[in-house]
């Protein structure tokens, strides 16, 4: 297999998992921001990094213009459209290496995108998020249930697991900060029901929280789930921990190990054997903020190690 | 067109129906218009869900569109096919022979045969390609020769591509198609098999290399999915179960040729390329090319990678050149060739020349270097205007064109608009030459849609049939008489 194969697939595994990523987490904005301030806009834009690139369009920030910004703009290289745009590039050039079943469902999700985009008047942002969110799980069900579990399989899974896990990480940083802005656990007078529970929305765990805890919304609760939890398929425990089986099926199947293997490792291993109460106690944002760089080195070292710059 | 009548390859014979075509005939007698219709309707489909497509470059944003595919087949006699089979072998064999010694000795400009001119001064020449030996001597490994019948008996060589021929994935997926359409007719007629093309393209791939690996890792590069002929390559290479490579995924070190997996280099032995001479290394041809492999044509020239077909060939394929492949044969093989040319006039002497203009209504025009059916004057179907545009053309650069008789293509009945039609077709088998030479029976058959057009270029709205080559049991043509 070549490298450039490798790299579209995980590429095509990144940008399907943005695109189902941004899906859920506007819904959950607005169904949040229907009881609350208009800050919200500007916290979702944050979290990707384009809140200057979106005041400069809307000043006012208004959420309804969030969420065409975030859903249909083709300016904005995050914007649903054009991840899924490029996520279809991606497979399109791979389709020898994909099934007809993966191809024709991202292909589908394609053409209702880009047919809704060009509707210029009218558009129905509610619906189209919903869309986007059936669709990948769809895609999601087909590369689980066709798909040859060789080595393109393993570059698939390391870039959706990757992309997701940087992903539960922004939720965790942006918005638990707007919460309990000193990141302490404990909340003292009262707590944010909708806040915590858009929180929870975002990564579709509300129902597993209250299963899984039998109790009311804890800040302190809500990060472990979201962060050491590994049965929770968004966890960032869960993705650390499919990214290294990855790791260790490729270095398997090559016979060899490098650096990004050794990476992959640690992190898994940090998060397996971590505990809440230490993350809070050296602080849960210096805690998110070393694990978005060292996700970040991985990402580059996985690059090197497969040829895949 | 008027003034023009073709042979038809169904019904000019006697009693109406050539051998070959019986069961053809009957076929179309017993199925009614709204089944074929169907039936069309059904292949129409199957293409585009295969995303087999075909994009004309210039084509308003790249469009990708399905070349039409005919649901009649067209038939060829198992005699015929020997026939031709002979001379396409007889015809590759001289191309090879002559590549070998236009990029030698020039023997045979020594010999008189060809002016030294005709190839130094080519713009197809590749000084590089100089004293390349390559394995098996073997230059045009995959050529396409363009054939068309005007009669019973008259078959001749319209043109030779030896560069990067394509087509042939059409040729395997209308044999798919044509056999779930018509399962009992394909049956009972005995027709030759189509599909070990792939197979023998590996081995022949395989054959020409360098380096004596039992398995040499052999890789098709594409210029990528833009190119319009993509869906062929990664076509071909999906069969044939070898890696679909662009020039970024190649790199060349101590003069070999590598390709980068996630498991490490992995060294390439045979690249069978699909992009012309111009891009292939930027450090050899055009500096600007993105598309190729910089340091390729050194890695060449230390036979360490074969590239297929090889460098240089369109000295071979010219249309200045096309004339003199009948001394070619005789030069090299000392034999008298099977397949005839069409008789061309040339450009750049004063007779043809003259000759040439006095008479541009009634005949075919071409450019020397051009391809795909553009810089082309059909005189019988011009109007005034189109020709006087093209004679300007023509007495400024006379030496930049050739002409021809217009050829009364041989029709076949294909399936339009208004029902079952004689349309114009004509020909491209494909012959391998690696250790031996291979042609797997058939070829594409392009036809033109248009009544009347004798344009069959899938660039200028031709279609596709099938093409049945009869097995040693059915019907020979040689039982039916000639009508002329």
């Amino acid at each position: 297999m070549l490298s450039s194969t490798a790299k579209n697939l995980y590429w095509m595994g990144r940008y399907l998992q943005r695109a189902e990523n941004m899906a859920r987490l506007l819904e959950a904005t607005q169904r949040t921001a229907l009881q609350s301030s208009k800050t919200e806009a500007f916290d979702v834009a944050e979290m990707y990094g384009l809140a200057e690139a979106f005041e400069a369009i809307h000043p006012d920030g208004e959420l309804p213009q969030l969420i065409d910004f975030m859903t249909l703009n083709a300016e904005n290289p995050s914007s649903v459209f054009n991840s899924v745009r490029a996520a279809r590039d991606n497979a399109r050039a791979e389709r020898n290496n994909l099934t007809t079943d993966v191809w024709e469902s991202l292909n589908g999700l394609w053409l209702e995108v880009s047919a809704i985009a060009r509707r210029k008047r009218g558009v129905d942002h509610g619906a189209f998020v919903e869309t986007v969110k059936k669709q990948t799980v769809m895609i999601a069900g087909a590369a689980q249930s066709t798909l040859l579990r060789d080595q393109a399989w393993n570059f698939l899974s390391l870039g959706t697991y990757l992309e997701r896990a940087d992903n539960t990480i922004r939720i965790l940083d942006v918005k638990y900060h707007r919460l309990q802005p000193d990141g302490a656990p404990e909340v003292r007078d009262g707590v944010d029901y909708y806040g915590w529970s858009e929180i929870l929305t975002c990564i579709g765990a509300l129902r597993t929280y209250r299963r899984v805890y039998r109790a009311r919304i804890e800040p302190r609760r809500v990060a472990e789930l979201m962060i050491l939890r590994r049965d929770l398929p968004r966890s960032i425990h869960h993705c650390l921990w499919q990214l290294d089986l990855s790791m260790r099926e490729l270095a398997d199947l090559y016979g060899s190990r490098g650096e990004a293997d050794r990476q992959a490792g640690a992190l898994h291993a940090e998060l397996r054997y971590g505990r809440i109460d230490d993350i809070f106690e050296a602080g849960l944002r210096d805690f998110l903020e070393d694990l978005r760089d060292r996700l970040d080195a991985l990402s580059h070292e996985i690059g090197r190690q497969f040829l895949l710059d | 067109m008027a003034g023009i009548k073709a042979f038809d390859e169904m019904t000019s014979a006697p009693d109406g129906v050539r051998a070959p075509y019986r069961d053809v005939a009957q076929w179309l007698a017993d199925t009614p218009a709204a089944t074929l219709e169907a039936k069309r309707g059904e292949v129409d489909l199957f293409y585009r869900r295969q995303g087999i497509t075909f994009g004309a470059y210039g084509a308003a944003d790249g469009h990708e569109t399905t070349i039409p595919f005919d649901i009649i087949p067209r038939v060829i006699a198992h005699d015929e096919w020997k026939y031709l089979e002979r001379g396409l072998t007889q015809r590759v064999k001289a191309l090879n022979a002559f590549l070998t010694d236009a990029y030698g000795e020039r023997q045979i400009c020594r010999a008189g045969v060809i002016p030294e001119r005709q190839l130094l001064l080519n713009a197809e020449f590749v000084p590089l390609a100089q004293d390349l030996e390559l394995p098996g001597g073997v230059h045009c490994h995959i050529a396409g020769i363009d054939i068309v019948r005007v009669g019973e008996r008259d078959f001749f060589v319209l043109e030779d591509n030896v560069r990067t021929p394509s087509g042939v994935s059409y040729v395997l997926e209308n044999r798919e198609v044509m056999m779930r359409l018509a399962p009992e007719l394909f049956a009972t007629m005995g027709v030759l098999p189509v599909a070990n093309y792939t197979e023998e393209l590996l081995a022949t791939l395989r054959s020409v290399s360098f380096s004596d690996e039992a398995e040499p890792n052999v890789v098709l590069l594409t210029p990528g999915q833009y190119n319009s002929a993509y869906f062929e390559h990664a076509f071909l290479a999906d069969e044939m179960g070898i890696e679909l490579v662009e020039g970024t995924d190649l790199f060349v070190d101590e003069g070999r040729v590598y390709m980068r997996t996630p498991r490490g280099p992995q060294r390439v032995d045979v690249i069978y390329r699909r992009i012309d001479d111009a891009f292939l290394d930027p450090l050899a041809f055009r500096p600007d090319s993105m598309l190729g492999l910089p340091g390729l044509i050194g890695a060449l020239r230390s036979r360490r990678v074969n590239v297929v077909n090889a460098i240089g060939n369109g000295v071979a394929d010219d249309k200045s050149t096309y004339v003199y492949v009948p001394d070619m044969i005789r030069f090299y093989l000392g034999e008298e060739p099977i397949l005839q040319n069409v008789p061309t006039h040339r450009g750049d002497r004063p007779d043809d020349l003259k000759y040439i203009l006095d008479n541009l209504p009634e005949l075919v025009v071409k450019e020397v270097h051009g391809s795909g059916g553009k810089g082309m004057l059909v005189g019988p179907t011009s109007t005034k205007a189109e020709i006087e545009e093209f004679r300007a053309h023509l007495v400024a650069h006379p030496y930049d064109y050739i002409a021809q008789p217009t050829l009364a293509l041989s029709t076949c009945p294909t399936f339009v608009n208004q029902g079952v039609a004689p349309r114009h077709v004509d020909l491209r088998p494909f012959v391998l030459s690696g250790k031996d030479i291979t042609i797997v029976p058939g070829g594409l058959t392009r036809v033109a849609l248009k009544d009347g057009s004798l344009v069959v270029n899938s660039s200028q709205g031709g279609g596709t049939k099938d093409t049945w080559v009869l097995g040693p049991g059915g019907q020979p043509a040689s039982q039916t008489q000639s009508q002329s």
